[in-house]
């Protein structure tokens, strides 16, 4: 059975100059997408990759990866907004199809509830300012 | 009691105004009465804060060296092409003006980040813009090609200048058909999904002198943060709409075209936008002050959100097809409610114009006026109304014979 799988991984320093990705395609057979990449000097790496190959494959390669010390993550995706855009016009509020995005009748302001966001996504394009965003 | 504008500005100059926005003055008259408040009172603020596409700003850019005539070329801001048919360095940049190689509706919907009005955002911000501009050289104008950051510090004028802001009304707008539409009043969800609206309602500027007895061309108002000016009616002005008892259009109605000098403006009021499938364009902060000259006056700035209606249109069909038909009519208590009714089935409703910050520019505006910063002007023409007879022309097709 194949699976694909979009994890975090955080490198210690010591692992960053070692060739730990190069691994999981020659020893575990998986295809990898680097989806974002950053690594500090002297601080720690994080990849964020989507991972695809036999499931068999995948989970070995997880417990490799887990042996070497590198911490391994599922992918949680993030809505923000960014404050300093947001007019608090209300375009948003009929796109969240779970109720995140509402306006407070007292301050007429648009409210986002962030603990009931769901990361669908689908209030990002239809803000007319932009100031909603993924993070990863 | 009658007041004029000049013993109103005596009064603000004294820092004796009595100012009070559009909101507050609704429960003063309520509490004291009409007469009274009319008498109490020296000027009502209005606000609004909306998307507003016929929005622009020219600028006269200054001579390179040595001299090109940018006029009858082209030019390009941060890759926005601008309208280059003036003289040799003056340009206009449109709201809604976007990259040649934008894709637009290409891969639809398409996303429409970047345009003419977060040109004008990112200027109005301070920051340098990239200019490039092609010609093809004369004895008096021979370079040909300029490539060059600008500012708005850098060049000589630069003035923003919408020819239709501040629409006296406007319609709500749903979808009968059945898949998403991408419209200028946002992404409209299939089967009455959503209903999106877009104006302040009893805040709105032209809500609050209906007839247009106070504002007219040259009242001086708040624009983009900074201050402007009425320079004509806006265009589609179309005063002859069927209204409520007390004046109020229950259509789009009248609008003003305004100017004003970019440089003192703000980039909270002048917001680039994008609506996803339709392109982009500027959201714009406008106030007008309302000078209480007579009970009357005073009277239409009490208008509430129960007493402005507004029209229900479909935008699959009716409104792209140009009928007239609308699926009813809803007051804007009931639309800020969250929640109206149209043909039986409840429909959540959403703004596109944000309340909250017309609220904050009216009582910017107030504090303005309080501390005599702000002088009222006496318009030097009336906006025409609904004796004027003007009406609001569609463009019948009239076939040409084509010559090769």
């Amino acid at each position: 059975m194949n699976i694909a799988r979009k994890i975090v991984l955080r490198f210690p320093p010591r692992l960053v100059d070692q060739p730990i990705i190069y691994r999981l395609v020659k020893d575990y057979d998986l295809q990898f997408n680097i989806l974002k990449a950053s690594i500090t000097p002297n601080e720690e790496g994080i990849l964020v990759v989507e991972l695809s190959g036999k499931k068999k494959d995948y989970d070995e390669a997880i417990r490799f990866l887990a042996g070497a010390g590198v911490e391994v993550q599922a992918l949680i995706k993030d809505v923000a907004r960014l404050e300093d855009r947001c007019t608090h016009c209300g375009a948003c509020v009929t796109m969240c199809p779970v109720g995140a995005l509402v306006v407070n009748t007292q301050t007429r302001q648009v409210d986002f509830l962030e603990s009931k966001c769901i990361a669908c996504g689908l209030c990002i394009k239809p803000c007319p300012v932009r100031a909603m965003e993924v993070r990863l | 009691m009658t007041k004029t504008i000049a013993e109103i500005n005596e009064k603000i100059a004294k820092g004796q105004a009595v100012v009070v926005t559009a909101e507050e003055v609704i429960d003063i008259a309520k509490k004291k009465g009409v007469a009274r408040a009319a008498q109490e009172i020296d000027v009502v603020t209005t606000g609004t804060f909306g998307p507003m596409c016929s929005s622009g700003a020219y600028f006269n850019l200054g001579h390179a060296k040595p001299r090109m005539k940018i006029g009858g070329g082209t030019a390009y801001l941060n890759n926005v092409p601008a309208y280059t048919g003036f003289a040799a360095v003056d340009i206009f940049l449109g709201a809604t003006a976007m990259p040649d190689d934008d894709p637009r509706n290409k891969i639809h919907p398409g996303d429409f980040p970047y345009g003419g009005g977060h040109v004008i955002e990112e200027l109005v911000a301070g920051k340098d813009v990239r200019l490039v501009a092609t010609s093809y050289g004369t004895d008096c104008y021979p370079r040909r090609k300029v490539e060059t950051l600008i500012n708005l510090k850098s060049i000589n004028e630069a003035v923003l200048f919408n020819v239709r802001n501040a629409y006296q009304n406007y319609n709500i707008a749903v979808n009968l058909s059945d898949r998403t539409i991408y419209t200028y009043m946002g992404v409209l969800k299939p089967h009455l999904g959503n209903a999106t609206y877009s104006t302040a309602g009893q805040l709105s500027p032209l809500f609050n002198d209906p007839l247009y007895k106070t504002i007219g061309i040259g009242t001086k108002i708040f624009l983009g943060g900074g201050t402007g000016y009425v320079a004509w009616q806006g265009t589609q002005h179309n005063p002859n709409v069927v209204r409520t008892d007390k004046g109020v259009p229950k259509r789009g109605a009248g609008t003003l075209a305004v100017i004003g000098d970019l440089k003192q403006m703000k980039p909270r009021w002048l917001v680039g936008t994008s609506f996803i499938g339709y392109g982009c364009t500027m959201t714009v902060g406008i106030g007008v002050p309302i000078p209480i000259l007579s009970e009357e006056i005073l009277m239409y700035t009490t208008v509430k959100d129960e007493e402005i209606f507004a029209p229900i249109v479909d935008y699959s069909d009716a409104y792209p097809q140009r009928r007239p038909d609308i699926l009813g009519e809803i007051d804007y208590a009931q639309l800020k409610s969250g929640k109206i009714k149209v043909q039986g089935k409840d429909v959540p409703t959403a703004s596109l114009s944000s309340y909250a910050r017309a609220v904050e520019i009216s009582n910017i505006l107030k504090d303005w006026i309080k501390k005599g910063e702000f002088l009222l002007t006496q318009p030097v023409a009336p906006l025409p109304g609904p004796e004027s007879g003007i009406t609001f022309k569609p463009m019948p097709d009239r076939p040409f014979e084509k010559i090769d």
